[in-house]
């Protein structure tokens, strides 16, 4: 994975140019096998870049004016398949990171993420592999944690988490990288990838209902 | 009297039907009870002490709501007995008297005793309650007043005039009433939407002057707190560090924007632990909490207090710049890991003369009854687990 076939195009998409700058400067600085060919401030202008320029991965802001980056999500999934979406969020509200995640999102990173870990992060995303904060790890196993008195799962085939799953999250919430998780449980890498794909199909499939009780549960909207 | 005369205001405390006559009396600068006594003898003339009174019902304001004064429990049964006393004099009057007091006393006192009830309750000082708590008792008070009007109203008409006119009279009231209550519609309907929108732009106004306050009290010192320590890198960062996360608890925190987090729950405590940390020894320490609020008792007290040594200790000897926290909380059990990636050691080398893993960890876990997983590789990272069982409330009670 660190020997890059040919450089992967990111799109930057967040409300604040002085954020965009930032990031741009900070991978385009360090990292050679990733180059930002566009960048876009509201929900119009991404859809608008997205199109005409096709890149590889976009980096998505959840906060925006005019719907955030699930309504580009909602707008372009569809149409783009190829594109994958990684949301770059300040926002501490897991109701937010997770409404991305359901729409489509691949992966969820935080605004303080230093540019090698972020590039790391946009090749992990463009390889095909999900990318997981500790802190969304900890989001879906509360959406999934299945407590006494919680909604009744809609479909169990998608609202349950295999007892592996929550294994690999929990290690993911503790602070762990792959490789670790893959050390600990005796699995190979491509296992805990293939864990944690299933885990976000399930948070983008699972039914609305549980997700918003769990929400206003937690006095979140 | 050298002071200055106050001015003519009904008094709102310490009243007894409307606050006139004692503040007739503040504006007289006379005592009270010779004032009440004046209404009561000129009561028995032809009601003409009740009329008064009602007139300067009406027509005086009511003083703030900030003058405050008590009345001896002797004052106000004196005063009520007055009240009583001129209520019977004047009826008394009404029945040895002529025709015109005889129908004054009679359906129209009703009437004004009906018509006190609904002023009364619109009285400036009750309408505020009016539009708060006991609404119902207000309302039944304003009906039962309305039906007292009517009723007095109706009774002296038909006992003044021949039925065919009354009945012309009120046909020709009712349909005058539902002209002027069409007539003015629109006129209700603006005034209502009016009174909306300015209600709305003043809670508009008042959360953006309290988000401007917060701003200014919090990140605009902060930033200008940067801009004059620029030149030192760690400094900075700690103030940027502490800010973003004071911003982040208010705008994303338990108790959602604005709103101070109300309980003081594990997930509060162990933030706060983590927060103090980051602070004093610049390291950035993320607490992720899985499973829900507890409240703490005194063992997930200890168990934070464990967690925070453990914190300490990955930021002091760890040599990096991020530690990770973890807490599950189940239903019989709490889970905490500490952990970083940091240089790592052996557990067996530690010197015992080292008290912060012996003591605060090790120590405080064994005594309420918790345990403490050590696991470090030299090289590759240092995870504390720490394991406390958690009590039900009746376990807790006893």
């Amino acid at each position: 994975m660190t020997e890059p076939e040919n450089t992967i195009k990111v799109v930057l998409v967040d409300d604040h140019a002085l954020f965009r700058s930032g990031v741009r400067a900070e991978l385009d600085r360090a990292v050679p096998d990733v180059s930002v060919v566009g960048e876009a401030g509201s929900v119009d202008e991404a859809v608008a870049a997205i199109r005409h320029l096709r890149p590889d991965v976009v980096l998505l802001d959840v906060h925006m004016p005019d719907g955030g980056g699930a309504e580009v999500l909602r707008q372009l999934r569809p149409e783009l398949p190829d594109v994958v979406f990684l949301a770059l969020s300040v926002s501490d509200a897991a109701e937010d990171v997770i409404a991305v995640i359901r729409a489509g999102a691949r992966g969820y990173v935080t605004k303080t993420i230093s540019g090698r870990e972020l590039a790391d992060a946009v090749r992990r995303v463009h390889g095909g592999d999900p990318v997981f904060s500790p802190r969304l790890a900890g989001f879906v196993l509360d959406v999934f944690s299945q407590k006494p008195g919680a909604a009744p799962p809609g479909d169990p085939e998608l609202d349950l988490l295999t007892r592996r799953e929550r294994d690999v999250l929990r290690l993911l919430a503790r602070g762990y990288a792959y490789k670790e998780i893959a050390g600990e449980l005796f699995i190979s890498v491509k296992t805990v990838e293939t864990h944690v794909s299933s885990v976000l199909r399930k948070t983008q499939l699972s039914n609305r209902y549980e997700l918003s009780r769990w929400a206003s549960d937690r006095r979140l909207v | 009297m050298n002071t200055p005369t106050p001015p003519l205001v009904r008094r709102r405390s310490g009243r007894i039907v409307a606050g006139v006559a004692g503040g007739v009396a503040d504006h007289l600068g006379v005592p009270v009870t010779w004032v009440r006594a004046a209404f009561i003898a000129l009561g028995a003339m032809w009601w003409a002490g009740a009329l008064a009174y009602g007139l300067l019902w009406v027509f005086v304001r009511q003083e703030s709501a900030e003058v405050t004064r008590a009345t001896p429990r002797r004052e106000r049964q004196q005063a009520l007995g007055l009240a009583a006393l001129g209520v019977a004099g004047a009826l008394v009057a009404a029945a040895l008297g002529n025709d015109l007091v005889g129908w004054i006393a009679g359906p129209l006192g009703v009437a004004a005793v009906g018509a006190a009830l609904v002023w009364r309750e619109a009285d400036e000082g009750q309408r505020r309650r009016w539009t708060r708590t006991g609404g119902r008792t207000a309302l039944w008070r304003t009906v039962a007043g309305a039906l007292f009007v009517a009723a007095g109203i109706a009774v002296f008409l038909f006992g003044q005039l021949q039925l065919g006119q009354v009945q012309f009279a009120l046909l020709a009231v009712l349909a005058t009433l539902v002209g002027v209550g069409v007539l003015t519609v629109p006129w209700w309907v603006r005034l209502v939407r009016e009174l909306t929108e300015e209600r709305r732009e003043r809670i508009v106004e008042t959360e953006r002057a309290e988000i401007a306050a917060h701003l200014h009290d919090s990140v605009l010192q902060t930033l200008a707190l940067i801009q004059r320590q620029s030149d030192q890198p760690r400094e900075v960062a700690r103030l940027a560090r502490g800010q973003e996360r004071e911003l982040r608890t208010w705008l994303y925190g338990a108790g959602g924007y604005g709103i101070p987090a109300s309980d003081a729950g594990l997930t509060a405590a162990l933030a706060a632990a983590a927060a103090e940390v980051e602070d004093t020894y610049a390291v950035t320490v993320a607490p992720v909490v899985v499973g829900g609020d507890r409240p703490l008792d005194e063992h997930l007290r200890a168990l934070v207090l464990a967690g925070r040594e453990a914190m300490v200790n990955a930021a002091k000897h760890a040599g990096v710049a991020e530690v990770s926290v973890y807490c599950e909380v189940e239903d019989d059990e709490v889970n905490l890991f500490v952990r970083d990636r940091g240089s790592g050691f052996d557990p067996a080398d530690v010197p015992d003369d080292r008290h912060g893993l012996a003591d605060s960890v090790h120590g405080r876990m064994d005594r309420h009854g918790g345990t403490v997983r050590l696991r470090s590789t030299p090289g590759e990272g240092t995870e504390v687990h720490l394991a406390m069982r958690a009590r039900t409330h009746e376990e807790a009670a006893t």
